[in-house]
């Protein structure tokens, strides 16, 4: 009985992943009449908009993580350190973005930083794009927080941090030499998350008008037939070498095998 | 003036007063055992001297400087805990070094420490492995050595030994002894297990609901116990009533047998009963020349442990414990079988409430 509906299980999964994977990758294929080949990659991988927007969002990734690691490690850390009754508060807080539209979001952020406003941040492109880091930030802050804040469960946050005041230590060199290293891999499972956000994020980068690879894939899917497939295949590819990179990372970090 | 001192230390939790009225005068290279039951405040001292905690009231002072306000990382304390403190992202020789790298002791320097320290603890040949590689005993070895490393002044120890199995418990302990001792390095060490605090401190300080019962050597924390806390918490106790005969001159009966108490006179009346006891080893078993008084007990149990056999025995209407040594050619008594007994006056306790 188990058996029959675990294998159910498995194919309702097939039916709806795989197959339309199959048939997108299928058809990403048949640019060229008659014959399978690769030219509707070509045509995506040697247009400038595609290298442009693709760096761009790269970047911005790249801004996201960094802001999201300096934001979420030593605030989970500080919580579970002075403040575990607040947990419970700070979590539900960093699950709000999973539940208010990223279009809300953003609506408000052009409502509080216009430029008529106090901070007019979107009066310059420099400007905008903190402003869609932040936005970015905040939709990754769910994942990166839980994937922190699991790390840290692992760890005797008190006893470490007594461990290495005692030996002279201050609050920077416990968060960058005890708390961070000891957390790295489940940080690292957190950008990468965050990368994959960045990369295929819509909402937030067309609504503030940004160059970004999100708006970039929807205005090659308005007009193009073969080559917004390519380019969805190429996204998927992406998110699933993050996935594996996580995968990597638990697997490599010496110390980590020891709680496994 | 001492080189640790902790005078009148409070420590209020909310409502609950956790420290009361502490003082505590430590020379330099001595080593102090607090001793207790859990919960009544061991470890909130010993964090309060880490500076982990901050007094509520009352004032340390270490080498004659105050310290009470200043932050644990700038006391230059070296502090070892129950367990799961090595860095688990560090080698054994970076856990070592953490202190003098924090400290910004050049490489030569940090080497050639670690080197020292490993090889105190006997670990040398691990410096390169992961603290997950190590057993319980070595990775408390190695949060010794880590302690140790940067020179402390002071060497706090808060039960380092109690997640640990009885044997490394033994041998750990006085390897922790031995290196306090040839680094002459002033300590204080939370137990609630008196035979360990007994076996390797200079002093005892027992610890009963936030206050300190009794301070004082092994020797007279257990012969002289000043309290009944004191007296049942450290050994095992034999207790008696017995009336008073003469209270000037201490004498007493017991069974009918006259006994001389110690620190006579006594604060009773002739006729009073008083509450007295005896350690397990005072009842000596078979006829003593120097003792007292003889009686006979019913043996109700037997214990042999090895060097010890402790009898368990019905005397004078008491249930008691006492002790005796093996001897190859002596088998212990039978249960049932009935024993003569010796005891004297001078080893009994007056207990206070
Ligand atoms: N941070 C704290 N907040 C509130 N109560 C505490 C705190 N730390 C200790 N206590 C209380 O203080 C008392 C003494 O604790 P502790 O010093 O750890 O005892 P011991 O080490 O002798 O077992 C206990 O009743 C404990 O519950
Ligand atoms: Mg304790």
């Amino acid at each position: 009985m188990t058996r029959l509906f675990a294998w159910g299980a498995l194919l309702t999964g097939i039916v709806f992943f795989l197959l339309p994977l199959y048939g997108m990758t299928e058809f990403s294929l048949r640019m060229r009449r008659g014959v399978y080949s690769l030219d509707a990659y070509r045509a995506v991988l040697v247009d400038p908009q595609f290298q442009a927007t693709f760096g761009y969002s790269v970047v911005m990734a790249l801004f996201t993580i960094a802001f999201g690691i300096l934001l979420v490690v030593p605030t989970a850390y500080w919580v579970r350190l002075k403040m575990p009754e607040l947990r419970p508060v700070v979590e539900f807080i960093t699950l709000l973005p999973l539940v208010i539209p990223a279009i809300v979001i953003v609506f408000g952020y052009i409502r509080l930083y216009n430029t008529s406003s106090w901070l007019p941040l979107t009066g310059s492109a420099m400007g905008t794009n903190i402003l869609l880091m932040f936005g970015y930030a905040t939709l990754a802050l769910p994942y990166m927080y839980r994937a922190v804040d699991t790390g840290l469960r692992t760890i005797d946050v008190g006893t470490l941090t007594e461990a290495a005041q005692s030996l002279g230590a201050g609050w920077g060199t416990i968060l960058s030499r005890i708390i961070l290293p000891n957390v790295l891999g489940a940080v690292l499972s957190g950008a990468f998350l965050t990368f994959a956000i960045v990369i295929g994020e819509f909402t937030m980068a067309a609504l503030l008008n940004r160059p970004a690879f999100g708006p970039y894939m929807q205005i090659l899917g308005a007009n193009r037939a073969y080559e917004p497939s390519a380019l969805a295949v190429i996204a998927f590819a992406i998110t699933w070498a993050c996935m594996g990179l996580i995968q990597l990372v638990t697997r490599f970090s010496k110390h980590e095998r020891a709680k496994a | 003036m001492s080189f640790l001192t902790l005078t009148h230390l409070e420590k209020t939790f909310g409502q609950n007063r956790v420290v009361k009225d502490f003082t505590l005068d430590i020379e330099k290279g001595e080593f102090i055992s607090l001793l207790g039951p859990s919960g009544c405040g061991k470890t909130t001292v010993l964090r309060m001297v880490a500076g982990f905690e901050q007094p509520t009231a009352g004032d340390i002072t270490i080498d004659g400087k105050d310290v009470t306000g200043l932050a644990a990382n700038s006391r230059n304390i070296g502090m070892m805990f129950q367990a799961y403190a090595l860095f688990p992202n560090m080698t054994v020789a970076d856990n070592v070094a953490f202190g003098l790298k924090v400290k910004g002791a050049p490489r030569a320097e940090r080497e050639a420490r670690v080197a020292e320290m490993l090889a105190l603890i006997g670990l040398s040949d691990l410096g390169g492995r992961y603290p997950f590689q190590l057993s319980g005993g070595q990775q408390q070895r190695v949060a010794l050595a880590r302690a140790l490393a940067p020179r402390p002044s002071v060497l706090l120890l808060d039960e380092p030994l109690s997640a640990l199995d009885a044997k490394v418990r033994v041998s750990l302990r006085n390897q922790i002894r031995q290196i306090q001792q040839d680094l002459g390095i002033t300590t204080i060490f939370v137990t609630h297990d008196q035979e360990e605090a007994m076996s390797i401190s200079d002093r005892i300080v027992v610890m009963n609901g936030g206050v300190a019962e009794q301070v004082g050597a092994p020797f007279e924390i257990y012969n002289r116990p000043r309290t009944k806390f004191v007296a049942n918490f450290v050994g095992t106790l034999n207790t008696f009533e017995v009336e008073v005969a003469d209270p000037a001159s201490g004498r007493v009966t017991l069974a009918g047998q006259s006994l001389t108490l110690p620190d006579a006179p006594l604060a009773a009346r002739a006729g009073e009963t008083l509450s007295v006891a005896l350690r397990p080893e005072a009842l000596r078993l078979g006829r003593q020349p120097d003792a007292e008084s003889l009686l006979t007990a019913q043996v109700t149990d037997v214990h042999f442990m090895g060097s010890v056999i402790r009898l368990k025995a019905d005397l004078a209407g008491a249930a008691v414990s006492l002790d005796t040594f093996n001897r190859p050619d002596t088998p212990p008594p039978v249960v049932g079988s009935a024993v003569e007994v010796s005891l004297s006056g001078r080893d009994f306790i007056l207990l206070k409430a």
